[in-house]
Protein backbone atom coordinates (compact mmCIF):
# COMPACT_ATOMS: atom_id res chain seq x y z
CA UNK A 1 0.00 0.00 0.00
CA UNK A 2 2.86 2.38 0.75
CA UNK A 3 4.06 1.50 -2.70
CA UNK A 4 0.85 2.77 -4.22
CA UNK A 5 0.95 5.98 -2.15
CA UNK A 6 4.49 6.66 -3.29
CA UNK A 7 3.47 6.11 -6.86
CA UNK A 8 0.57 8.56 -6.51
CA UNK A 9 2.92 11.23 -5.19
CA UNK A 10 4.90 11.28 -8.42
CA UNK A 11 4.33 14.42 -10.49
CA UNK A 12 2.06 14.03 -13.48
CA UNK A 13 2.21 16.11 -16.61
CA UNK A 14 -1.05 15.90 -18.48
CA UNK A 15 -0.78 19.20 -20.27
CA UNK A 16 2.75 20.41 -20.74
CA UNK A 17 3.22 24.05 -19.72
CA UNK A 18 6.18 26.41 -19.99
CA UNK A 19 6.16 27.06 -16.21
CA UNK A 20 6.93 23.38 -15.56
CA UNK A 21 10.09 23.27 -17.70
CA UNK A 22 12.49 23.36 -14.75
CA UNK A 23 10.78 20.47 -12.97
CA UNK A 24 11.11 18.07 -15.91
CA UNK A 25 13.75 15.43 -15.50
CA UNK A 26 15.14 15.08 -18.99
CA UNK A 27 17.21 12.04 -19.91
CA UNK A 28 20.69 12.83 -21.26
CA UNK A 29 19.56 12.31 -24.86
CA UNK A 30 16.77 14.82 -24.20
CA UNK A 31 19.27 17.37 -22.90
CA UNK A 32 21.44 16.91 -26.02
CA UNK A 33 18.30 17.26 -28.14
CA UNK A 34 16.99 20.51 -26.61
CA UNK A 35 20.52 21.97 -26.64
CA UNK A 36 20.74 21.03 -30.34
CA UNK A 37 17.59 23.07 -30.92
CA UNK A 38 18.70 26.01 -28.74
CA UNK A 39 22.17 26.11 -30.34
CA UNK A 40 20.59 25.98 -33.81
CA UNK A 41 18.32 28.90 -32.96
CA UNK A 42 21.29 30.87 -31.57
CA UNK A 43 23.30 30.22 -34.73
CA UNK A 44 20.43 31.41 -36.91
CA UNK A 45 19.55 34.50 -34.85
CA UNK A 46 23.07 35.74 -34.02
CA UNK A 47 25.62 33.43 -35.65
CA UNK A 48 24.83 33.99 -39.33
CA UNK A 49 24.72 37.83 -39.21
CA UNK A 50 27.72 38.03 -36.85
CA UNK A 51 29.95 35.70 -38.89
CA UNK A 52 28.92 37.30 -42.20
CA UNK A 53 29.85 40.69 -40.72
CA UNK A 54 33.21 39.31 -39.56
CA UNK A 55 33.79 37.73 -42.99
CA UNK A 56 33.05 41.06 -44.66
CA UNK A 57 35.33 43.02 -42.31
CA UNK A 58 38.15 40.49 -42.62
CA UNK A 59 38.05 40.32 -46.43
CA UNK A 60 37.10 43.77 -47.77
CA UNK A 61 40.40 45.64 -47.25
CA UNK A 62 43.48 45.94 -45.04
CA UNK A 63 41.72 48.72 -43.15
CA UNK A 64 38.59 46.67 -42.50
CA UNK A 65 40.84 43.75 -41.48
CA UNK A 66 42.18 45.96 -38.67
CA UNK A 67 38.58 46.59 -37.62
CA UNK A 68 37.95 42.83 -37.72
CA UNK A 69 41.02 42.23 -35.53
CA UNK A 70 39.78 44.83 -33.05
CA UNK A 71 36.34 43.17 -32.79
CA UNK A 72 37.78 39.69 -32.39
CA UNK A 73 40.38 41.03 -29.95
CA UNK A 74 37.88 42.76 -27.63
CA UNK A 75 36.57 41.02 -24.52
CA UNK A 76 32.95 41.38 -25.66
CA UNK A 77 33.84 40.01 -29.09
CA UNK A 78 35.59 37.04 -27.50
CA UNK A 79 32.61 36.30 -25.26
CA UNK A 80 30.25 36.38 -28.27
CA UNK A 81 32.65 34.10 -30.16
CA UNK A 82 32.78 31.74 -27.17
CA UNK A 83 28.98 31.41 -26.94
CA UNK A 84 28.58 31.00 -30.71
CA UNK A 85 31.59 28.66 -30.74
CA UNK A 86 29.89 26.41 -28.19
CA UNK A 87 26.64 26.63 -30.18
CA UNK A 88 28.43 25.53 -33.36
CA UNK A 89 30.43 22.75 -31.70
CA UNK A 90 27.42 21.33 -29.88
CA UNK A 91 25.22 21.60 -32.97
CA UNK A 92 27.84 19.94 -35.19
CA UNK A 93 28.72 17.09 -32.83
CA UNK A 94 25.12 16.36 -31.78
CA UNK A 95 24.33 16.55 -35.51
CA UNK A 96 26.90 13.86 -36.31
CA UNK A 97 25.23 11.72 -33.62
CA UNK A 98 21.83 12.23 -35.30
CA UNK A 99 23.29 11.29 -38.70
CA UNK A 100 24.57 8.05 -37.14
CA UNK A 101 21.19 7.40 -35.46
CA UNK A 102 19.54 7.93 -38.85
CA UNK A 103 21.83 5.21 -40.19
CA UNK A 104 20.56 3.01 -37.31
CA UNK A 105 23.96 3.14 -35.62
CA UNK A 106 23.59 2.88 -31.82
CA UNK A 107 19.83 3.12 -31.51
CA UNK A 108 19.64 0.81 -28.50
CA UNK A 109 18.92 2.53 -25.19
CA UNK A 110 22.33 1.95 -23.60
CA UNK A 111 24.40 2.91 -26.65
CA UNK A 112 22.27 5.98 -27.39
CA UNK A 113 22.70 7.15 -23.78
CA UNK A 114 26.45 6.61 -24.12
CA UNK A 115 26.63 8.51 -27.42
CA UNK A 116 24.60 11.37 -25.89
CA UNK A 117 27.11 11.58 -23.03
CA UNK A 118 30.00 11.50 -25.51
CA UNK A 119 28.41 14.23 -27.67
CA UNK A 120 27.83 16.46 -24.64
CA UNK A 121 31.32 15.80 -23.25
CA UNK A 122 33.24 16.23 -26.51
CA UNK A 123 31.46 19.48 -27.42
CA UNK A 124 32.14 20.93 -23.95
CA UNK A 125 35.77 19.78 -24.12
CA UNK A 126 36.29 21.34 -27.57
CA UNK A 127 34.58 24.53 -26.32
CA UNK A 128 37.09 24.59 -23.45
CA UNK A 129 39.98 24.20 -25.92
CA UNK A 130 38.47 26.99 -28.04
CA UNK A 131 38.12 29.21 -24.95
CA UNK A 132 41.78 28.61 -23.97
CA UNK A 133 42.86 29.48 -27.52
CA UNK A 134 40.56 32.52 -27.57
CA UNK A 135 41.93 33.97 -24.33
CA UNK A 136 45.51 33.32 -25.33
CA UNK A 137 46.51 30.45 -23.06
CA UNK A 138 48.24 28.74 -25.99
CA UNK B 1 -7.68 14.26 -48.16
CA UNK B 2 -5.57 17.17 -49.29
CA UNK B 3 -8.02 19.67 -47.78
CA UNK B 4 -6.72 18.78 -44.31
CA UNK B 5 -3.24 19.95 -45.14
CA UNK B 6 -1.91 23.00 -43.31
CA UNK B 7 -0.76 25.79 -45.62
CA UNK B 8 2.28 26.56 -43.43
CA UNK B 9 3.06 22.92 -42.68
CA UNK B 10 5.82 20.74 -44.01
CA UNK B 11 5.70 19.30 -47.49
CA UNK B 12 4.68 15.95 -46.02
CA UNK B 13 7.56 14.19 -47.61
CA UNK B 14 11.12 13.11 -47.51
CA UNK B 15 12.62 16.09 -49.34
CA UNK B 16 13.17 18.53 -46.47
CA UNK B 17 14.26 15.79 -44.09
CA UNK B 18 16.85 14.67 -46.64
CA UNK B 19 17.91 18.24 -47.53
CA UNK B 20 18.54 18.89 -43.82
CA UNK B 21 20.96 15.97 -43.66
CA UNK B 22 22.73 16.50 -46.98
CA UNK B 23 23.26 20.20 -46.23
CA UNK B 24 24.58 19.21 -42.78
CA UNK B 25 27.22 16.98 -44.41
CA UNK B 26 28.14 19.75 -46.88
CA UNK B 27 28.59 22.17 -43.96
CA UNK B 28 30.67 19.70 -41.95
CA UNK B 29 32.99 19.07 -44.91
CA UNK B 30 33.31 22.82 -45.59
CA UNK B 31 34.15 23.59 -41.95
CA UNK B 32 36.86 20.91 -41.98
CA UNK B 33 38.28 22.31 -45.26
CA UNK B 34 38.27 25.84 -43.78
CA UNK B 35 39.88 24.62 -40.55
CA UNK B 36 42.54 22.75 -42.54
CA UNK B 37 43.22 25.78 -44.75
CA UNK B 38 43.64 28.04 -41.69
CA UNK B 39 45.83 25.54 -39.82
CA UNK B 40 48.12 25.07 -42.84
CA UNK B 41 48.45 28.82 -43.47
CA UNK B 42 51.85 29.75 -42.00
CA UNK B 43 50.94 33.26 -40.88
CA UNK B 44 47.39 34.59 -40.76
CA UNK B 45 47.31 38.15 -42.09
CA UNK B 46 45.00 40.10 -44.37
CA UNK B 47 46.96 38.96 -47.44
CA UNK B 48 47.04 35.25 -46.64
CA UNK B 49 43.37 35.29 -45.53
CA UNK B 50 42.11 37.27 -48.54
CA UNK B 51 44.44 35.22 -50.73
CA UNK B 52 42.72 32.06 -49.57
CA UNK B 53 39.30 33.44 -50.50
CA UNK B 54 40.62 34.80 -53.81
CA UNK B 55 40.96 31.21 -55.08
CA UNK B 56 38.10 30.21 -57.35
CA UNK B 57 37.73 26.82 -55.63
CA UNK B 58 37.41 28.56 -52.25
CA UNK B 59 34.79 30.97 -53.58
CA UNK B 60 32.80 28.11 -55.08
CA UNK B 61 33.12 26.01 -51.91
CA UNK B 62 32.10 28.96 -49.72
CA UNK B 63 29.07 29.72 -51.87
CA UNK B 64 28.03 26.06 -51.80
CA UNK B 65 28.34 26.14 -48.00
CA UNK B 66 26.34 29.38 -47.81
CA UNK B 67 23.48 27.92 -49.87
CA UNK B 68 23.60 24.69 -47.84
CA UNK B 69 23.48 26.79 -44.65
CA UNK B 70 20.45 28.76 -45.82
CA UNK B 71 18.52 25.63 -46.74
CA UNK B 72 19.61 23.91 -43.51
CA UNK B 73 18.60 26.89 -41.37
CA UNK B 74 15.27 27.18 -43.17
CA UNK B 75 14.26 23.58 -42.45
CA UNK B 76 15.41 23.80 -38.82
CA UNK B 77 13.83 27.15 -38.03
CA UNK B 78 10.57 26.10 -39.70
CA UNK B 79 10.58 22.96 -37.52
CA UNK B 80 10.83 25.22 -34.46
CA UNK B 81 7.93 27.39 -35.68
CA UNK B 82 5.80 24.31 -36.38
CA UNK B 83 6.39 23.07 -32.82
CA UNK B 84 5.79 26.29 -30.88
CA UNK B 85 3.84 28.76 -33.04
CA UNK B 86 0.27 27.58 -33.50
CA UNK B 87 -1.71 30.48 -35.08
CA UNK B 88 -1.42 30.16 -38.88
CA UNK B 89 -1.09 33.92 -39.48
CA UNK B 90 1.74 34.40 -36.98
CA UNK B 91 3.56 31.32 -38.27
CA UNK B 92 3.26 32.48 -41.88
CA UNK B 93 4.54 35.94 -40.91
CA UNK B 94 7.58 34.47 -39.14
CA UNK B 95 8.24 32.09 -42.02
CA UNK B 96 8.20 34.95 -44.53
CA UNK B 97 10.48 37.00 -42.27
CA UNK B 98 12.89 34.05 -42.06
CA UNK B 99 12.94 33.45 -45.81
CA UNK B 100 13.60 37.15 -46.46
CA UNK B 101 16.40 37.19 -43.86
CA UNK B 102 18.04 34.04 -45.27
CA UNK B 103 17.78 35.27 -48.87
CA UNK B 104 19.32 38.58 -47.74
CA UNK B 105 22.18 36.78 -45.96
CA UNK B 106 22.88 34.67 -49.06
CA UNK B 107 22.95 37.80 -51.25
CA UNK B 108 25.25 39.51 -48.72
CA UNK B 109 27.63 36.53 -48.86
CA UNK B 110 27.71 36.71 -52.68
CA UNK B 111 28.61 40.43 -52.51
CA UNK B 112 31.39 39.79 -49.97
CA UNK B 113 32.97 37.08 -52.13
CA UNK B 114 32.42 39.01 -55.38
CA UNK B 115 34.68 41.87 -54.24
CA UNK B 116 37.79 39.82 -53.57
Amino acid sequence: MTDLAARKARPQYRNIGVSQILSYRLPIAGIVSILHRISGALLFLFGIPFFLYLLQQSLTSELSFINYSAIVGSVLGKLVLLVLGWAFLHHAIAGIRYLLLDRHVGIEKASSQLSAQIALGVSLLLTLVFALKLFGVF
Amino acid sequence: MTTNRIVVGAHYGLRDWLAQRISAVVLLVYMLVLLGAVVFTPELSYFTWAGLFANVWMKVATLMAVFALMWHAWVGIRDIYMDYIKPTGVRLFLQVLTVVALAGYAFWAVIILWRI
